[in-house]
């Protein structure tokens, strides 16, 4: 009985060139030693040619000065400033334009997807149009698009375009009023805080009173008045703090207030309706996937339309909509790497392409770019994660 | 006596609901915000409809062979007509012309069948297309065999050398990607991490940044007196960075074989690769044709990102014409035309897979 055992357990081991685990290991060992060996060839090459070329390695370079003006930055910066604050400058250009580009997006891909879905014949139409034309044309053309044909071609700063004298559109950019804050305006910000925390308050206990009695209070009205009327009830308590300072044309340029740059301009414009082309195809799936039972049964209840689509159609439809739409603000990010061409200063622009030309440190510059755009995407991802998962299907 | 019921004949349907009055009434008039959002509709197609029609039609010059036969005020379509071979074939030697046209004559005959349902041994057609085609295609455009003069490649441009990118890309990421894509779900967990680490790098960086390393970085790696040219560099940037992408939708197709397949192929005492081969990748890469077309359109698109390293792509020549000082004031035209060529490919190619999308989809969803 136990030889038969044995015998049996002996039989079904293969032979060690048949065993599963045997080989597992094998391929894995090859495997590890091969990418070492090709990582090692490779880092004696890289050493020799930069041996040969002169290039000292490191991240010493970062405190040289860069020696190069940049057309916009966020914080101050001057041609004295090190390589590393050019690293800050570009990272905060990319941050913004990607930032500002994703709200943009965002708010013309839901408009369009639902424009599309309208039973407006005209307006469904003239969506289609938008999305099957501007989705097949590359990124870069568009831009070169607004940025010659359109923004270029606008009149020079002395004809520009005026909005109410303080607004002014020209091929110098767009002139804008700038808030100039005074002391006391310390209070409007602690006001508009103090709406935000009401109205969160508000609703968490408003949600409850509903769980509680059923009854319904007006959330939406409530957080609005809070959010705005406290700050706007400080502004004159603290006697109107804030003034404008007005753009006024001076010679050939204008002074005063802030010029949002043509290149910025034409990016973002690019960008928001190149990605909201693509989030309006999201939405409009995510709201097809909603099967037609859902609002019929919606109605059936005794819902209306409003909040049918509010309470039943689009939290449904949103858990389709948000990992696709998260690709699609990490495509946004990565595309506004583009900026490059036009001569917007993102991050690509000043570092990959400036200071590394100056430099030549290849190696260092390339990891850190890289870096940062790995970076932000695993931001990216998390937050829409944490998003999606509070809208996720709790099934019970 | 039975009196049998017959019943009078329907009325028409209300004059208000049926032909053009009615279609008019439910599809734009239904409700006042329609209404209004039919009228802002028509006011915008008014004010911006008839100037362009004007522009690029009604007052557009379109013969001539120089900027001075644009005497119009509208577009002067005469710049494309002009420099059309240099946005085809870009500085490629002209006696030569014929080997590219036979190459576009080439593709067509692979490309068209794909569109036409039941066309005979179209799918053999295809595997030649991705497999015979590119060396044919090689050795036509560097030539230097066969008598062919040899072309280098940086007289390769326009439209030709945005198609030999695109389609190197895709052709080299498939197999890359296949095998990305089986490293991802292997049991092993070395190959996983790695096929992992590599995928994520390349998707979350932008291409740019894939194309300035394979031109600044990848000299640096070599060994001495190896040397490739900028656009060999250029596409093996563009094969990893699309050999990622590529991984994930066909691993997406991996996923959606049912566990049954592969615990089948297995008990038959298939090994790996053939259980792979023969059962499994068949199936999987037929489920995501239309992901692999359109990671094509994407990557077609991202082709013009190759002109910020130095190369001659459809975009560059377009770009460099209308900079030139023979040609003032063509940007639009020539934007326009450049536009024009993409939308073709890339709107032709989204519909096939659409269509190939809903011939594959065997669900009973609507």
């Amino acid at each position: 009985m136990a030889d038969a055992q044995r015998h049996r357990s002996s039989a079904a081991r293969p032979s060690l060139w048949n065993d599963p685990k045997a080989r597992s290991i094998v391929f894995q060992t090859i495997a590890i030693v091969g990418v070492l060996l090709f990582f090692y060839y490779i880092f004696q090459n890289t050493l020799a040619n930069m041996e040969q070329r002169g290039i000292t390695t490191g991240f010493g370079f970062l405190n040289n000065e860069a020696g190069f003006g940049i057309l916009m930055s966020l914080i101050p910066y001057d041609e004295s400033n090190t390589y590393g604050r050019t690293f800050i400058v570009g990272l905060l250009n990319t941050v913004l334009v990607s930032f500002v580009g994703i709200i943009f997006a965002t708010i013309l891909g839901f408009i369009m997807g639902v424009a599309r879905l309208s039973r407006n014949w005209l307006i469904a139409k003239l969506a289609a149009v938008y999305v099957d034309s501007l989705r097949n044309i590359p990124l870069l053309l568009q831009m070169f698009f607004w940025y010659i044909v359109v923004l270029q071609t606008l009149p020079g700063a002395r004809q520009s375009y005026n909005f109410l004298d303080s607004f002014y559109l020209s091929n110098r950019g767009l002139n804008v009023p700038s808030p100039v804050f005074e002391a006391g305006s310390i209070g409007i910000l602690i006001a508009l805080v103090a709406g935000i925390i009401g109205a969160f308050v508000f609703h968490r206990w408003a949600h409850k009173q509903q769980d509680v009695s059923g009854k319904q209070y007006p959330v939406f009205l409530v957080s609005l008045g809070l959010i705005i009327g406290l700050p706007l009830i400080a502004y004159f308590v603290t006697g109107m703090p804030i003034s404008w300072d007005v753009p006024v044309l001076g010679g050939f340029n204008f002074q005063g207030g802030i010029t949002i740059i043509p290149e910025f301009m034409a990016l973002l414009w690019a960008l928001a309706t190149y990605t909201g082309t693509f989030i309006a195809e999201i939405v409009r799936s995510g709201i097809q996937a909603v099967s037609h039972g859902q609002s019929e049964a919606a109605h059936a209840l005794g819902l209306h339309n409003s909040p049918t689509l509010r309470l039943v159609v689009i939290p449904q439809a949103l858990r389709v909509i948000i990992p696709p739409l998260t690709s699609q603000y990490l495509n946004l990010v990565k595309n506004s790497s583009l900026a490059t061409a036009i001569g917007y200063p993102d991050l690509v622009g000043v570092f990959m392409g400036t200071s590394l030309n100056q430099t030549g440190q290849a190696i260092e510059i390339v990891a850190m770019t890289m870096a940062v755009y790995l970076a932000l995407s695993l931001i990216i991802s998390f937050l829409m994660n944490i998003y999606n998962a509070r809208k996720a299907l709790t099934e019970r | 006596m039975a009196r049998t019921h017959t019943p009078l004949p329907d009325l028409p349907p209300p004059a208000s609901t049926i032909g053009m009055v009615g279609w008019v009434r439910t599809n734009l008039l239904s409700t006042p915000l329609n209404v209004v959002l039919t009228l802002a509709a028509i006011y915008l197609l008014y004010i911006s409809m008839p100037p362009l029609i004007g522009w690029a039609i009604l007052d557009a010059d379109f013969h001539g062979s120089s900027k001075d036969a644009c005497t119009s005020s509208g577009a002067c379509w005469v710049f494309i007509k002009a420099r059309l071979d240099f946005f085809i074939y870009g500085f490629y030697p002209t006696s030569e012309y014929w080997r590219v046209n036979i190459l576009y004559v080439l593709l067509a005959i692979i490309i068209v069948p794909q569109f036409i349902s039941n066309f005979p041994r179209k799918s053999w057609i295809g595997i030649a297309g991705l497999t015979i085609f590119p060396v044919i295609a090689y050795i036509l455009l560097a030539g230097g065999v066969f008598g062919l003069t040899s072309v280098e490649t940086n007289k390769w441009g326009g439209l030709t050398l945005t198609l030999v990118i695109s389609f190197v890309g895709i052709v080299a990421a498939l197999p890359i990607g296949v095998l990305l894509a089986l490293g991802r779900r292997s049991d092993m967990p070395v190959i996983r991490t790695m096929c992992v680490i590599f995928i994520e790098i390349w998707r979350g960086v932008p291409l740019i940044s894939v194309l300035f390393m394979a031109s600044v970085m990848l000299p640096l790696f070599l060994p001495e007196g190896v040397n490739f040219n900028k656009l060999l560099r250029a596409l093996i940037g563009i094969v990893m960075f699309q050999s990622a992408y590529m991984a994930e939708v066909i691993r997406g197709g991996l996923q959606a074989i049912p566990k049954g397949q592969y615990e089948a192929a297995d008990a038959m005492g298939l090994s790996y690769w053939k259980s792979m081969s023969l059962i499994i990748l068949p199936q999987a890469l037929k489920l995501v044709i239309p992901g692999i077309v359109n990671t094509f359109i994407a990557l077609f698109k991202d082709t013009t990102l190759v002109l910020i390293i130095g190369l001659l792509d459809l975009l560059r020549t377009v770009q460099a014409a209308y900079e030139s000082p023979e040609w003032p004031d063509v940007a639009a035209e020539g934007l326009i035309f450049a536009a024009f060529v993409f939308w073709i490919f890339c709107f032709s190619m989204s519909r096939y897979s659409q269509d190939l999308e809903k011939k594959l989809d065997t669900s009973h969803k609507n």
